[in-house]
């Protein structure tokens, strides 16, 4: 079997022997009957999964995250939407393919939806660039956000992205500075904004287009400030240690539930997502559409005020103020 | 994304400690004259305080380096500057008034790699002297009253966790609030590790602040210094409506080595350099350190309608 990550052996090993026992009912014909066995074996492969797919370290859902055979950003948009219509183009230099976007419905609505994008095999990898946008992407996602913010299309964000482009041409065409004017943008638009984590959420290039109503992120996806081999390699001078460092961030969804960082953890099949494209992409749909419908019930204007008071909460700090000194009075700019 | 060392391989050395004459025996002579032609100072400067310029090699006299807000009078090397003495080469003498100066960080996660994160923000308080990297407060410049706000690479390379995004936020806003302009000098290797993803998630706050800044009509000049990069570069210090750097800075999103190994390139002559983004079209001017309050000053002259002006409007 191609693609299989070491800790799912054990539970592969055991459906392989499974399935070659009833090949050998079903072909021999004979008279014992192994149904009992089958059953049994069915029952004792379910519980080791739940048991071990409940317990997985941080480190072994980073590799879920990026499994080969997890659905990327236009699975998702086959399966959990409609009518994709894509739009191309930043307008200005040239059209990323790291960053795919355009019109959609999601059930009756009518949206704009825009996603990282990574590869499936090299050559598809090479025109998405392994996911990474360049400045080129983040400045397609803002005109087309700004298109559906004026034209009042919710938009949907898919964020799959292990960073932004590292490269010289990223940095020559200002990629700090146009992920900067997403996070600036993105604060301000009037229409509805939720963004979901279906991989990967690296940093700086996952920020760039989520900066939403709602952030909800995939069971086994992680959302994290620096890669674990890029925390390793600074931290303890070695990227094999990038286990130890995918703990100490806190980096998985659960986690990060926990911290008030995200807002809803979509639950994945069991075995991770890749088990079931249309499974997830069903409870995908679902969310979106949970979420989407109750967004719409608040008006504009509070949205906005309240997605600003929903980052600007984010931190935790010693205020450490002097005895009897009055605290600063909280007033937000967005009220 | 925050390496708390400096990023560059060639980086230059930190705040110049003080150094003992070099042990070459001629050269360090045969140079030492350039030095000691400014006679009027020679007698107050005590025997043994140098430093020696990265940069051109010169041996400098640390009082000099302190009179030229520490850039190499020789060949106007721009070394390191602490935010208390940024502060006081910019506001006018005494109208400094800091806010939020006792905020500390909190080690949420817990973090441990090869030390604590609570024992490196110990180490760092006092070997700084700050509470963190950053200092926010009001101060005037010419006419203008204006929220400042300095970042300290000192202080663990600058990054930005939840008190730089907290500071930060806090200061655009009651800059927001007062319709005053704001002026943030940043120096930064990017968002601090140790607090994991809250620290990212201040990139999207403070920026977020600054959207709400740009609505009030009053405006917002960013300066960059040595180094500013990855996640500070990513939100706040590339939002300014003037962006202005001092000269050679270290500017960019991703590390120079980051770079190297993933493209397997040879990085351009001058990469991510301010000179180099300002050809490329990023950065307004680049001004010199010791004409920073100067121009700083001439530029809000020119942003700021004059105070009667806004009565009427």
């Amino acid at each position: 079997m191609k693609h299989l990550l070491d800790f799912e052996k054990p539970i592969t090993d055991l459906q392989q022997k499974l399935a070659g026992l009833r090949e050998q009912t079903a072909a021999r014909q004979l008279d014992v009957d192994f149904d009992e066995d089958i059953r049994r074996m069915e029952a004792e492969i379910e519980k080791k999964k739940k048991e071990f797919y409940a317990n997985l370290t941080p480190w072994q859902r980073v590799q879920l995250a990026r499994h080969p055979k997890r659905p990327y950003s236009l699975d998702y948009i086959a399966r959990s939407f409609t009518g994709f219509s894509e739009l191309r183009g930043d307008r200005l230099y040239s059209d990323d393919r790291a960053i795919v976007a355009g019109f959609a419905r999601l059930g009756d609505h009518r949206v704009m939806v825009v996603g990282t994008q990574k590869g499936r095999d090299t050559k598809e990898n090479i025109l998405r660039n392994f996911g990474c946008a360049h400045p080129e992407g983040y400045r397609k996602a803002l005109r087309l956000m700004g298109l559906a913010d004026r034209f009042n299309l919710p938009i949907i964000t898919l964020i799959d992205t292990a960073g932004a482009d590292p490269g010289i041409g990223a940095e020559e065409r200002h990629i700090a500075k146009a992920i900067a004017v997403n996070l600036r943008e993105m604060a301000l638009f009037k229409v509805p904004i939720i963004s979901m984590v279906i991989g990967e959420g690296g940093s700086g290039g996952a920020i760039g287009i989520g900066v939403s109503d709602r952030v909800l992120i995939l069971e086994n996806a992680y959302y994290s400030v620096i890669s674990p081999e890029g925390c390793a390699s600074i931290l303890w001078k070695d990227r094999t240690a990038a286990p130890k460092a995918a703990a100490a961030l806190k980096i998985t969804a659960r986690d990060l539930l926990e911290l008030g960082l995200v807002d809803e953890v979509i639950e994945e099949p069991l075995g991770g997502a890749h088990n079931d494209h249309d499974g997830i992409a069903q409870s995908v749909r679902t969310a979106l559409l949970r979420n989407l419908e109750s967004l719409l019930k608040v008006d504009p204007e509070l949205r906005v005020r309240q997605r600003y008071e929903k980052f600007r909460r984010m931190g935790k700090f010693n205020e450490g103020a002097a005895p009897g000194a009055p605290a600063a009075a909280a007033v937000s700019p967005a009220g | 994304m925050t390496d708390p060392s400096p990023p560059t391989p060639d980086s230059r050395p930190p705040e110049p400690a003080l150094t003992p004459p070099p042990a070459q025996l001629d050269t360090s002579f045969a140079r030492k004259p350039r030095v000691a032609a400014n006679k009027s100072r020679r007698r107050d400067i005590p025997q043994g305080l140098w430093t020696k310029c990265p940069e051109c090699g010169e041996m400098v006299f640390d009082k000099e380096l302190e009179e030229q807000l520490k850039t190499c009078p020789h060949c106007q090397f721009h070394f390191p500057l602490c935010a208390r003495k940024r502060i006081e080469s910019l506001a006018k003498p005494g109208s400094f008034e800091e806010i939020d100066a006792h905020m500390t960080s909190v080690d949420t996660l817990e973090f441990t790699g090869t030390d604590s994160y609570a024992a490196k923000l110990e180490k760092h308080k006092s070997r700084t002297g700050l509470c963190d990297a950053v200092i926010t407060g009001f101060c005037r410049m010419g006419a203008h009253r204006v929220a400042l706000g300095v970042m300290d690479f000192n202080f663990l390379g600058g990054s930005m966790g939840s008190v730089v995004g907290e500071k930060i936020t806090r200061l655009i806003e009651a800059a927001t609030l007062q319709r005053i302009p704001l002026i943030i000098i940043s120096s930064s290797g990017g968002a601090r590790m140790y607090e994991g993803m809250f620290s990212l998630m201040q990139l999207a706050k403070t920026s977020a602040a600054i959207a709400y800044h740009g609505r009030s009509k009053s405006p917002y000049i960013s300066v960059l210094t040595h180094p500013t990069t990855a996640g500070v570069m990513a939100s706040y210090a590339s939002l300014g409506d003037l962006i202005i750097s001092e000269p050679k800075a270290m500017i960019g999103f991703a590390g120079p080595r980051v770079i190297k190994d993933t493209t397997q390139a040879e990085l351009p002559k001058g990469f991510q350099t301010a000179e180099f983004l300002a050809d490329r079209g990023l950065i307004d001017a680049i001004v010199p350190r010791r004409q920073m309050r100067e121009r700083l000053t001439e530029y809000l002259d020119y942003l700021c309608a004059a105070p009667a002006a806004k009565k009427t409007a």
